[in-house]
């Protein structure tokens, strides 16, 4: 009995025991694990600021990086801009085609007289197409256009007009130097010839829809070249340019001659400049010498036969051409104002063979000499007073002046020779034009002409010219 | 004889010092590069500016004047990117001046030298008077100023190897000077981001971008075209759903179409000098933006 108490006692002091050792240790061990607790909280909130400090600075961080990535896109595009812009296309087949542009024109006319029977009456036909356009609804020249630089040293230019009936004609096709040192332009095909203001201007650039009477009279509408034209534009802030044109001069006022050598020469000079900032003029002095061999015309004589006459000589032109232009501060896109005017003075001297062998063969052949000296001028002016919309008024007169006709004393008279009466033509013309953009043009114009011997032609054409394609630039 | 002898020298020695004077002459399409030029070439260059701010940069004629001064050109600085194509290749062929041809270093177009904004996908002229290589009117940024300064100079220094470092020192100084006018126009102009303008033509493109100014649309109903009555209204009638602050044209813009919309949307029209010579203030680069931000924050408040 004491022994089983003994090791009650001792079972319950065994048990006792570590009961007493292991609370204290639990409370140390609490302690500890308040401790750790504690000081983990402390470094969990440590860590936790710190991350959140992360964060924030990586959020940062990422927004910089968008914004960096976007400002690199920017730039990216920016410099694809920049490289498409500046290098567009550059990869492509078609890279070195020329510039290409095409003018598309037409005219409706109303005319009270008929315009296949249109003359000068006074001055030899001029060859080219003069007259006013066919009545009614017609189609006018199609102009194409081809230009660019053919090597570092030359610039091509082509410009076909396509005929309303078929057939294509060369208007312009020439070559011209871009590398010649000193103000040298060398330009050698067929070309507009630099005399006057106005022949250099294609058609479609023109105030109004045809020619002044003595580019009619004298040049056939416009004096083509085929040749070579030499051209210097002195260092001098004023604008001065000297050039001259060798050619084979077989275009009215010249002939086809088949001969070597040049048939048509001429010599131009031109200055212009500034008044202020409003005002620009041009001004020129131009003479033209050609030497027509059997250069002919038909006639009609008394008797209603058919007269050739033909003439063989000499010729000279002089032209004097200014145009002066005003726009408000030098702002041409609202108002602006233009004047124009040429004068021209034409010589022939030579010999004229009248000849009625194929009609009523009266005299046969018949051969005097032949001196005329007659002169052309016009005057115009185009206002535009608003945006897209332009008025101008023109006025042309041709002087008969005087023609010693060696031909009239050997036989056939004046009736016999009607295109060569004397008569003074004169022409108003009032022209109101709408251009909806610079590419795109119509124009009312209203003629009295008074070109035909005692006739008065009253002429309503109505016109659109458009223009598709390369951007043009136009001569001043 | 020793009379004549006399003037004939003196003459020629007029003739012969003329053109020591200046090492480049310089020919500039539009006032702000014949500002700008002055800027780096300072004396050492004869500088001509074929327009002025009252002129519509697209619509100038080939001169005599003009062909007169190119033919004694060293340098041409000009915009590009087609804004003088009316009128520019006619001067240069005529000139007789093969140093300015494209493609010799004559020859300088600013917008090769900086991003262009508004580049179209496709062109038409049914879109009006579109530019394919984006939108010219590139000066109105004046971090693209910075960018043509430095490319003009070194431009400079090549045609004129004699004077390099002095269009160097001149471009740096500039630059340095610009650089710090920018930063003052930026935080003058933070007022103006988000400001709603209407605009006459898509001229002030660069000038929007940089400042942040909305462009609800334009006067013009398509770029180059004059304004109609129909468009007009129509903006009239965006103006009452969306106000703008101002309707904003440049100095050679008409100002009928901009009086008609400021006095029926009752906003105010705002006039900007668009460049050099533009306005009384605009006497210079530098003027030009002052005045420019000074004009469009006197609407903005």
């Amino acid at each position: 009995m004491f022994k089983r108490n003994l090791i009650a006692v001792a079972v319950a002091l065994t048990c006792a025991a570590p009961a007493f050792a292991q609370d204290a240790e639990l409370a140390k061990i609490r302690g500890e694990i308040k401790q750790m607790r504690d000081s983990y909280e402390k470094r969990i909130q440590e860590l936790e600021k710190r991350l959140s400090d992360a964060e924030t600075k990586a959020g940062k961080a990422e927004t910089a990086a968008g914004k960096a990535e976007q400002s690199a896109g920017k730039a990216e595009s920016a410099a694809v801009s920049a490289a498409s812009a500046n290098n567009a296309g550059r990869s492509a087949e078609n890279t070195f085609n020329p510039a290409m542009s095409l003018i598309l024109q037409g005219t409706y006319a109303r005319t009270s007289r008929d315009p296949n029977q249109f003359r000068i009456t006074g001055f030899a036909p001029s060859g080219g197409e003069v007259g006013p356009p066919k009545r009614s609804f017609g189609l006018n020249e199609t102009e194409l256009n081809f230009s660019a630089n053919i090597d570092p040293y030359f610039r091509g230019v082509a410009i076909m007009a396509v005929a309303p009936e078929g057939g294509i004609e060369v208007e312009e096709g020439y070559f011209q130097t871009s590398a010649l040192p000193s103000g040298f332009t060398l330009k050698g095909g067929r070309f507009f010839s630099a005399l006057g203001y106005q022949n250099e201007q294609h058609q479609h650039a023109w105030d109004f829809r045809d020619a002044p009477l003595p580019y009619k009279a004298f040049l056939g509408n416009q004096l083509k070249q085929d040749g070579v034209q030499l051209k210097w534009l002195a260092p001098t802030d004023l604008f001065l340019e000297f050039g001259g044109e060798i050619a084979s001069g077989d275009k009215f006022p010249g002939s086809n001659q088949n001969k070597n050598g040049i048939g048509g020469s001429s010599l131009f000079g031109h200055l212009g400049g500034d008044i202020g900032e409003s005002t620009a003029w041009r001004a020129g002095v131009s003479h033209l010498w050609t030497s027509p061999k059997d250069r002919s015309y038909t006639d009609t004589d008394s008797l209603g036969g058919t007269v050739t006459n033909t003439f063989t000589g000499s010729t000279k032109l002089l032209a004097v051409d200014g145009v002066l232009k005003w726009a408000p501060s030098g702002n041409s896109t609202y108002r602006n104002f233009k004047l124009q005017g040429e004068y021209f003075r034409f010589k022939q001297d030579g010999t004229l063979t009248y000849n009625d062998s194929a009609g009523s063969a009266v005299f046969n052949s018949v051969s005097g000499a032949l001196q005329t000296d007659q002169s052309g001028y016009y005057v115009q002016g185009v206002w535009q007073l608003y945006p897209r919309w332009r008025v101008g008024y023109r006025y042309d007169a041709l002087r008969y002046g005087s023609v010693n006709n060696g031909v009239l004393g050997l036989g056939p008279t004046a009736v016999d020779m009607p295109v060569l009466a004397s008569h003074n033509p004169t022409r108003n013309t009032l022209m109101l034009d709408f251009s909806a953009t610079e590419f795109s043009r119509f124009r009312l114009q209203l003629a009295a002409d008074k070109s035909r011997l005692g006739v008065t032609d009253n002429q309503v054409l109505l016109q659109y010219i458009h223009s598709l394609g390369a951007h043009g630039a136009h001569k001043f | 004889m020793k009379q004549w002898l006399k003037i004939s020298f003196c003459l020629a020695a007029c003739a012969l010092a003329q053109p020591a004077l200046a090492a480049l002459n310089i020919f500039a399409c539009t006032p702000e590069w014949g500002a700008l030029a002055k800027e780096l070439a300072g004396d050492k260059a004869n500088i001509y500016t074929a327009t002025n701010a009252l002129q519509d940069p697209h619509h100038v004629e080939a001169r005599p004047s003009l062909i007169a001064r190119a033919r004694g050109a060293d340098l041409v600085v000009c915009t590009g990117a087609d804004l003088e194509v009316g009128w520019l290749p006619l001067v240069l062929t005529q000139s007789g001046n093969p140093k300015i041809r494209a493609g010799q270093p004559g020859f300088f177009e600013a917008s090769r030298f900086v991003p262009m904004l508004e580049v179209p996908a496709s062109v038409d002229r049914s879109q009006g008077d579109v530019h394919p290589g984006g939108n010219p009117h590139i000066h109105l940024d004046p971090r693209n100023i910075s960018k043509v300064a430095a490319a003009l100079s070194e431009r400079m220094a090549q045609l004129d190897a004699a004077d390099a470092e002095n269009y160097r020192a001149r471009a740096r100084d500039f630059i340095e000077r610009w650089q710090q006018a920018i930063a003052r126009w930026e935080k003058d102009g933070a007022p103006l981001k988000g400001m709603t303008v209407v605009g006459y033509h898509k001229n002030m493109s660069y000038l929007n971008s940089w400042l942040g100014i909305r462009e609800l649309g334009s006067l013009e109903p398509k770029p180059g075209l004059p304004p109609t009555t129909a468009h007009m209204s129509e903006l009239l009638a965006r103006l009452a759903r969306d106000p703008a602050k101002a309707v904003v044209r440049s100095a050679y813009n008409d100002p009928r179409a901009a009086e008609w919309l400021t006095a029926n949307a009752k906003i105010p029209a705002v006039v900007l000098p668009f460049t050099v010579g533009g306005s009384d203030r605009a006497k210079d680069l530098f003027g030009l933006f002052d005045d420019t931000l000074a004009r469009l924050l006197a609407v903005a408040k």
